[in-house]
């Protein structure tokens, strides 16, 4: 079976394995990270939660328009987070300056939002703060890897998703406090918004060390085709070709949410609790699921997170009243394949290539999941929205059966 | 540098950016308290009791004008529109009324977020049922008779995609209370054959009767006049490129707003009259974007509201491509004519 963490050369001679020395697993620029993306996720789910009512409530405008952006911008998203990986990989201080940069980016947009009061104006404002976004995403996260002692960046990973989810579940609340203290000033939300994301990138700039690289020899810098050069690595083509094959068959979250409302004949003004659901049993998972990742294989965790996902999809399908139980499923999907990916990824590739190794992995997921999004949307439209979860749902199980023995033949780590 | 330095201008940072978002947040309170206060040189505005069968062909509409007042549901004489407005006391967002029956659209300021609620009124604005709203309020309509309503809303249904938009239409009886809150469970026929898809998007709701209505249906990046059917649940289309129609009182035409093709990306809509026996096309004098379901003064004359000082002002325009606009009522928006 697996080869967990075994063939790993360099990490220290494992201390941390005897119990009650778990303290360390968790190193502070972890911490300072996950810190970091709270503030900035407090900042842009304060814009995300007000938007629609600025939009129609302030503006007068319908806001459907947006929708049209979307497709567009998960597009040049996922190459932009490409552009940051290798960016990230390409010098000493790298890592930090790529995401100061992604940081400051989407930190601009919020007082920009003061000034746009146009459909198409907001949606540029928003494409912007989405390049931010990605390209803030991989050199972050190979900070995080560079951070953490191979054997436990499960739980690390775990840590900065739970830190992340949290910020986005209390910028609502900040955002409707301000809309409270002020009748409807979204001029007041948006800038509040503006301040604690620059705060989020002034706690980067202190507090998060530039990633020293351990080579003294400084090696030629590679170049953006190099990315893909990556996939010769045997461990890390296993993992991206998996990662993206089990993502063409994961619906996304608003289908699955129209699903589950329609399916189950829930009360429509209950719809926008569901997101809520997930988010909450993934902030409550990702520690527990990414320690466990630790303990029996990142590999093996991803495939059962996407388990879980077949039962709520089983469960839909099968019009169980227990919507909860859904929800805690979907959460538990992401707890234990979104960090956990990560994590594996990092531990495919070699510690100089961490930027464009997590950004490749991540954006063949994306793009796979965009791609069932399109295919999932048509499937809807031509046999019905059951029919077409019950096709997923069986490409799912046929592609986790694939996954598991395409995963199983390859260890876990790359010799460095 | 040292961790104390860090600190130190973490400390400092704080205190700065902290200081910048309490000054938006209190400059954006002290506007708030100055809406409260009346303009000079706008319309009188004062509290009074608001009937739907009060005698005398009146507008009902929710007033803007800043002072007291501000939002809630306001009548004037429609012969006498510059007089004193006449305010209810009750808030709304969205409101129509028609033969004894009003329906408002209301926000629900809880401590954690906002929640919107739909609340069925009788002549004399008590409540006689609520029901919960999924989203953001954006148009109310009653039938003729009083005894349909029908509200839409907009849903942002994940809040992580952000920018997800769709909208929930939804038709009561007000006899039975029997209510159909997704519209888009009706079955659709679109050019004269079955059709489902999961992007179907339904709004804009205007009544011909208690039976048949005419509503917008979004499809495909196309959208659709669709003539409905509340006892046979069927959405059958009847033309292209029509957003938020309003059924004229004769039941022979349709104002609607049409993304004109040679109008910017930013401010598509214009205004255009459909005539629903030949199915020609007029368009309006109104030749600004109009991103509103107009509203029938009578069989040749239509309201809409354009963005204004306070929010939002009525306009009108010949339905017929003649004339020219004028404006009618300024800090006004969600009309209705009773009498």
């Amino acid at each position: 079976m697996y080869l967990a963490d075994s063939r790993d050369t360099k990490a220290p001679a494992v201390p941390d394995q005897r119990p009650g020395r778990r303290v360390a697993a968790v190193p502070g620029t972890v911490i300072a990270l996950g810190a970091v993306s709270l503030v900035t996720d407090v900042s842009s789910e304060m814009v995300s939660a007000v938007l629609p009512l600025y939009v129609v409530a302030g503006l007068g405008l319908s806001p459907l328009g947006f929708g049209l952006l979307d497709g567009i911008n998960n597009g040049v998203g996922a190459l932009v987070r490409l552009l940051g990986g290798h960016l990230a990989d390409r010098g000493g201080r790298g890592p930090k300056t790529v995401a100061a940069v992604g940081y400051g980016l989407s930190a601009l947009c919020k007082p920009l939002l003061l000034l746009a009061h146009t459909v198409p104006l907001i949606g540029t404002v928003l494409a912007v703060d989405r390049t931010g976004k990605g390209l803030r995403t991989a050199p972050r996260d190979a900070m995080i890897s560079l951070a953490t002692a191979p054997e436990h960046r499960g739980r690390a990973f775990g840590v900065h998703r739970a830190m992340d989810t949290t910020g986005a579940l209390l910028g609502p609340l900040v955002a409707f406090a301000v809309l409270r203290a002020t009748v409807d000033g979204y001029d007041a939300v948006f800038a509040v918004s503006g301040c604690v994301a620059a705060l989020g990138v002034l706690v980067l700039l202190l507090f998060v060390p530039s990633a020293r690289r351990t080579a003294v020899d400084p090696a030629p810098k590679p170049a953006l085709r190099d990315s893909l050069a990556l996939l010769r690595l045997p461990g890390l083509r296993r993992l991206a070709v998996c990662a993206a094959l089990l993502g063409l068959t994961t619906v996304s979250d608003s289908f699955l949410y129209l699903l589950l409302q329609r399916q189950l004949g829930l009360a429509t003004h209950l719809f926008p609790l569901l997101p809520l659901g997930t988010a909450a049993a993934f902030l409550l998972l990702a520690v527990p699921l990414g320690a466990l990742a630790d303990r029996i294989g990142r590999r093996r965790l991803f495939l059962a997170g996407h388990v879980l996902l077949l039962l709520a999809y089983a469960l839909v399908l099968g019009h169980s009243s227990a919507v909860l139980l859904v929800l805690v499923l979907h959460g538990g999907f992401y707890a234990a394949t979104d960090g956990v990916l990560a994590a594996a990824a990092a531990n495919a590739a070699p510690d100089d290539r961490q930027g464009s190794a997590l950004a490749l992995v991540g954006t063949g997921q994306a793009l796979a999941r965009f791609v069932c999004s399109l295919g999932f949307g048509a499937a809807w439209s031509a046999w019905g929205g059951h029919t077409a979860l019950a096709v997923t749902a069986t490409a799912l199980a046929c592609t986790a059966v694939t996954t598991y023995f395409l995963l199983r033949s390859s260890a876990d780590e790359v010799a460095v | 540098m040292k961790n104390s330095t860090r600190l130190l201008v973490l400390l400092l940072a704080v205190v700065l950016l902290g200081g910048i978002g309490t000054g938006a947040v209190l400059y954006a309170a002290d506007r708030a308290d100055r809406r409260d206060q009346e303009q000079a040189g706008g319309p009188a505005v004062r509290s009074g009791s608001v009937s739907l069968r009060a005698p005398g062909r009146q507008l009902v509409f929710r007033n803007l004008a800043w002072g007291p007042h501000r939002d809630e549901i306001a009548t004037v004489p429609a012969g006498q529109l510059d007089g004193e407005r006449t305010a209810s006391g009750l808030k709304c967002l969205r409101f129509h009324a028609a033969s004894g029956t009003g329906i408002c659209l209301q926000a629900v300021h809880g401590a954690l977020d906002d929640s919107y609620r739909t609340v069925l009124l009788d002549a004399e604005l008590h409540e006689r049922h609520v029901f919960p709203a999924a989203g953001i309020p954006t148009r109310a309509r009653v039938s003729p008779s009083g005894h349909l309503a029908a509200w839409t809303v907009f849903v942002s249904g994940d809040s992580y995609a952000g920018t997800d938009f769709s909208t929930r239409t939804a038709i009561v009886d007000t006899r039975t209370w029997a209510l159909d809150d997704n519209l888009e469970t009706y079955a659709i026929v679109k050019d004269g054959h079955p059709y489902q898809a999961h992007d179907t998007n339904i709004w804009g709701v205007t009544f011909a009767d208690d039976t048949r209505f005419y509503a917008t249906l979004a499809t495909g990046g196309q959208t659709y006049l669709v003539q409905g059917d509340v006892t046979g649940r069927t959405l059958t289309t009847l033309h292209q490129n029509v957003e938020c129609p309003s059924l004229s009182p004769d039941g022979t035409r349709i104002a609607y707003k049409k993304r004109a093709p040679e109008a910017s990306a930013d401010a598509p809509w214009r205004l255009y009259v459909l005539d629903l026996r030949t199915m020609t096309e007029t368009r309006t004098a109104e030749q600004r974007n109009i991103d509103d379901q107009a509203l029938w003064a009578d069989d040749g004359t239509l309201l809409y509201s354009l963005p204004g000082d306070f929010g939002a002002d009525l306009w009108s325009t010949p339905a017929d491509g003649t004339g020219a606009p004028r404006q009618l009522l300024t800090a006004a928006v969600a009309p209705a004519y009773l009498g």
